[in-house]
């Protein structure tokens, strides 16, 4: 689900601040740059808040926020609804004992780390990253997640990228996003 | 002796401290951005600067940040790394924090004043969870003031 037509006042003041750079990392790609939507104050809150009132009181205990920019989104939200806050990481950052999950890039592959003993099995786990594009990366997070025997309630995203189909790939997890981005 | 972060973030009340005393720290003073430093900085600087109302400034290792940046190189034990900053998000005169979840030798943290100096924001303090005392790493940030939860030795 994304927003609607009849949406909360407070999507139009996110979706402007944040800022598309072309060509970035390379040639074809419409960059999506949420270190705007940072700076202003009101619209970083906002952005927490909605996420904050949609899953407060549902019996979240993890927040997974994924490297680098979902260590921005998770905590604050991790916070106001007391859930612990459990990073994912590219490999070799974590210390001490981990359990990695490979996913497909467009060119080769990548992996995402999570620490042993961080979740346990039947706790409920929100996954947290401000963009979700071919969904790769979102669901090696929900498989580390699963494969220790949390439930992954939902995918939180500030920004979808629809023509990629990453909410295809989740395998029938729901995905929330607050802001859909169309190249036209 | 690798200090581990994560361990505290698991337990909600605990971090929900941690961020309590910076933020009942520097809530009065007309601090307008909390600059953090790639990745660790990310966990504590944001919910910083949402609860004392101030910008968040990620400063991030070379070529994450699109667009116009600038650079800052600080040394390694061997060899010399980078830390970077959007052009543009800091105006002079404005005060700033910056964040890290620990100070080691100083390196990464000297290097993030001297990007706000070069724009001419005004460091008002640099917060840590964690210093390690040993390694000198307040020496290293000049005059700048260092703020602190644990030592860790």
């Amino acid at each position: 689900m994304s927003a609607c037509t009849d949406e909360d006042p407070r999507l139009h003041g996110i979706r402007t601040k944040i800022r598309v750079v072309p060509n970035f990392p390379k040639s074809g790609i419409m960059f999506q740059d949420i270190t705007t939507l940072l700076l202003d104050p009101k619209a970083f809150k906002d952005t927490i808040d909605l996420f904050v009132e949609r899953y407060k009181g549902k019996n979240i205990s993890v927040v997974a926020g994924i490297e680098a920019r979902g260590f921005i989104f998770g905590p604050p939200i991790a916070l106001a609804i007391g859930a612990k806050f459990v990073p994912l990481r590219k490999p070799k950052k974590l210390p001490g004992k981990v359990i990695s999950q490979e996913y497909i890039l467009e060119y080769g592959r990548d992996c995402l780390e999570m620490h042993v003993g961080a979740v346990e099995s039947g706790e409920r786990a929100l996954v947290v990253d401000d963009l979700i594009a071919t969904g790769g990366t979102l669901c090696a997070a929900m498989d580390l997640l699963e494969r220790v025997g949390a439930e992954v309630v939902e995918c939180a995203c500030v920004i979808e990228l629809p023509e990629l189909k990453g909410r295809e790939r989740l395998n029938g997890k729901p995905l929330y996003v607050l802001v859909e981005y169309l190249d036209d | 002796m690798f200090q581990d972060i994560t361990t505290l973030l698991l337990d909600p009340k605990a971090f929900k401290d941690t961020i309590d005393l910076f933020v009942e720290r520097y809530r009065d003073q007309n601090i307008s951005v909390v600059a953090g430093v790639e990745a660790r900085g990310f966990i504590f600087g944001p919910p910083i600067a949402l609860a004392i109302g101030a910008k968040f400034v990620p400063m991030r290792k070379p070529k994450k940040l699109p667009g116009p940046v600038i650079s800052e190189e600080y040394s390694l034990e061997y060899g010399t790394d980078k830390i970077e900053m959007h052009v543009g998000v800091v105006q002079a005169g404005e005060r700033a924090l910056i964040i890290d979840d620990l100070i080691a030798t100083g390196g990464t943290l000297s290097a993030a004043i001297r990007l706000l100096e070069r724009v001419e924001v005004q460091v008002v303090e640099c917060a840590c969870v964690i210093e390690l005392p040993e390694l000198k790493g307040r020496e290293r940030l000049g005059d700048k003031a260092l703020f602190v939860l644990v030592n860790g030795s």
